[in-house]
């Protein structure tokens, strides 16, 4: 199986709130990370979903997730809730980051709920950083609230705000008057995020950064057998699941370089003249994977039944 | 559990000394001596560990947790040594300094960025073949060629003045040479060292460099605080530090793999597309980067021995990617066979932010010579030069022939 994660171990960490550890089948490193980034999972119910990585970086064969159970209707959270076994192995893309962390003098975080994983290493990085940090933490209620233990004991910058105890919180007040030193990173539902935006309305616009919570569902999410169309030769190769279309590449004669093969450094670039990829790399930003006329052949596959490469 | 030994008695101790001057013209012997001796090795005359087997550099280069890159990618160690200049950002920061500048060159260097170039470099690859063919066809590729083309089109590319290229290069010797000890080799680089040094941190000024480069792109970076204003400029500087030998040197090396091996020139001009294998084929045979020191984050077992915390690893880049475990034949030149994997970019999270920027530079350069050149054969013995760090040219005299 290629571009896969086995699941090393499941943990309830909050009601309704799931940690799922993560690890290379057959214990090789994985690719790298930095704090923000998530992983794309595929579900066998045909679901892509997105899971910001909330585990150690400095563990390079974990990566651990924590999974709100979300009554969606769609059911992503719900089966690995309910059905998600220790050993089971599941496809993925990534990592990426669309909520990279910059340097700053000071960090001011702003989590609500299960907005709090992608918060986490960052929260680890600015105290290894040695930065002045505060976290504001919004919950409904403690016990829905995961990692409160590990926060608190990092020291008295966390404001837990557990909405059954003290209501909504007040954002504006905690964030108090522009710092030009500090940046804010905020992550959690709407109304938050939307409060957060207005109490910052006076800071300078690079301050405030924020993720929100998407539902980025792609129609067709299993690994399928696909056929692979080289133009320059016209052949025609059957990509199988558990084959890289590299492999596939490679038992047909086909030379591409590669590096990392872990859809990582890029070198193995391929165009795509037909079709549309399914990219699993970490390489592509937002722009390129929506153009949809490359890909990185050593962990991408397709979403349409074949795929026309320059080749 | 078997016990490890510890410590440098514990491994084969060398006696041979990289940067003496017999080595770095031909490092063969020493890179040979250190792999075939054993897993790891300890080098007497610099206290530092060695090692040159494939799987046991590719581990290190792999785990940026505990071989870190912080206290220097020379021989200096800076936990004990002041670096002789501010430390490269980010070739020479960890996690988490590490990661906001190497995301912006990453995008700032990306493909889209890449494929918007490819057409004016291909233009001036075309160019310039066509300049030095019409001159007869007789060159010093090292000048007109291998140092030519990059120094062209890549200042360009990062918004330089079309002034002093030719410094570029001599800034570039010197850097890599700094990463050796201070040697007669440091000490002659090192006498423009103030000036060189003063002129590359005003290049790097925002105020210097055209709004359309590489190098304005990272100041707006700075502008968005995705890296902060001090870091900007030492960014920049990483481009002018690791974008310009390296690459020379590359492509003098796959012009002197050609000249030499007149077979694997016709196929290359049979079938172009092999430009860019060919290419990392000649970086992997030749390694121009052949020397990477890493550094133990805490003490560490590598290859079956216990490392102490702050040791210094130097990874020979040259003898891995010569390494007969991994390698077949691996000191011949060939298009047969499939590069991919070597070291000579690195690898991991540290691996040259500029890879692709250099494989395009040789592709297309590499495509020019190959639409007009019918053979291109050695003019005269060409010389080699000396670098601490660098596998390098200094002429390479070779007949063009149309
Ligand atoms: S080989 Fe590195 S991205 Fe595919």
């Amino acid at each position: 199986m290629t571009g896969a994660l086995r699941v090393v171990a499941r943990c309830q960490v909050a009601d309704d709130v799931l940690a799922v550890t993560l690890a290379d089948p057959h214990g090789d490193r994985l690719p790298p990370w930095t704090p923000g980034a998530h992983l794309d999972l595929l579900l066998p119910t045909g679901l892509v979903r997105q899971y910001s990585l909330c585990g150690d970086r400095w563990d390079g064969h974990h990566y651990r997730i924590a999974v709100l159970r979300v009554i969606d209707g769609r059911g992503g959270s719900a089966w690995i809730h309910d059905h998600l076994r220790e050993g089971d192995v599941l496809p993925f893309g990534g990592p990426r980051n669309h909520f990279p962390m910059a340097p700053s003098t000071r960090y001011l975080f702003v989590a609500g709920g299960i907005g709090i994983t992608p918060l986490l290493p960052m929260i680890d990085q600015a105290v290894r950083s040695e930065r002045p940090w505060r976290l504001l933490y919004g919950g409904r209620r403690r016990t829905s609230m995961a990692f409160l233990d590990r926060l608190e004991a990092l020291g008295g910058q966390v404001e837990v705000a557990a909405q059954d105890e003290v209501g909504v919180p007040d954002v504006a007040a905690w964030l108090g008057a522009p710092d030009p030193g500090a940046t804010v990173y905020g992550c959690g539902p709407a109304g938050l995020l939307d409060a957060t935006a207005a109490a910052c309305a006076q800071w300078r616009p690079q301050a405030l950064r924020t993720e929100r919570f998407v539902a980025e569902v792609q129609d067709r999410a299993e690994d399928h057998p696909f056929t692979v169309v080289l133009r320059r030769s016209g052949t025609r190769l059957r990509i199988d699941p558990g084959t890289s279309v590299l492999d596939g590449l490679r038992d047909a004669g086909v030379a591409v370089l590669t590096s990392c093969r872990q859809g990582t450094c890029g070198t193995c670039e391929v165009a795509v003249l037909d079709g549309l990829p399914d990219h699993r790399d970490s390489v592509l930003d937002a722009v390129d994977r929506e153009a949809g006329d490359s890909m990185m052949v050593c962990v991408s596959r397709a979403r349409t039944d074949s795929l026309t490469l320059d080749l | 559990m078997t016990t490890l030994r510890s410590d440098a008695a514990a491994v084969p101790s060398i006696d041979l000394d990289p940067y003496a001057p017999e080595h770095l013209v031909d490092r063969t012997a020493f890179l040979t001596a250190v792999r075939e001796t054993a897993p790891l090795v300890h080098l007497g005359a610099h206290d530092v560990f060695a090692t040159g087997r494939f799987d046991v550099v590719r581990e290190v280069l792999a785990n940026w947790q505990q071989f870190q890159v912080g206290a220097g990618v020379g021989l200096a160690n800076f936990h004990t040594e002041v670096p002789w200049r501010p430390p490269a950002t980010p070739t020479e920061a960890d996690p988490p300094a590490h990661d906001a500048p190497r995301r912006v060159l990453t995008d700032v260097l990306g493909a889209r960025t890449l494929r918007r170039l490819r057409e004016t470099w291909q233009a001036e690859a075309d160019e310039l073949v066509d300049r030095v063919l019409a001159g007869g066809g007789e060159v010093d590729a090292m000048a007109d060629l291998a140092s030519a083309f990059p120094l062209k089109v890549f200042p360009d590319a990062v918004g330089l003045p079309p002034d002093r290229r030719d410094d570029l290069l001599a800034y570039g010797d010197l850097v890599f040479n700094a990463f050796g000890p201070r040697n007669a080799l440091f000490e002659r680089s090192a006498a423009r060292l103030g000036e060189l040094s003063g002129w590359i941190t005003s290049l790097c000024a925002r105020e210097n460099l055209d709004p359309a480069g590489f190098g304005a792109q990272i100041w707006a970076a700075s502008d968005r605080e995705d890296i902060t204003a001090e870091q900007a400029p030492l960014v920049v500087r990483s481009l002018l530090s690791a974008g310009i030998d390296t690459t020379v040197h590359g492509i003098a090396w796959i012009l002197h793999a050609f000249a030499t091996h007149p077979e694997e020139w016709d196929r290359l001009r049979a079938a172009p597309e092999l430009a860019r294998r060919a290419f990392d084929e000649a970086v992997r045979w030749a390694s121009p980067l052949q020397v990477v020191f890493h550094t133990t984050a805490e003490p560490v077992e590598l290859a079956g021995v216990r490392l102490g915390k702050h040791r210094k690893i130097m990874l020979l880049l040259g003898a891995a990617n010569h390494d007969p475990r991994r390698w077949e034949d691996p000191g011949r030149f060939t298009l047969d066979r499939d590069p991919s994997g070597h070291l000579g970019f690195g690898m991991g999270l540290h691996q040259c932010v500029g890879q692709h920027v250099a494989r395009m530079e040789a592709e297309v350069l590499l495509t020019a010579l190959a639409r007009r050149v019918r053979r291109l054969e050695p003019a005269a013995p060409p010389r080699r030069g000396v670098n601490n760090t660098l596998q390098v040219w200094e002429t390479l005299p070779l007949r063009l022939t149309k």
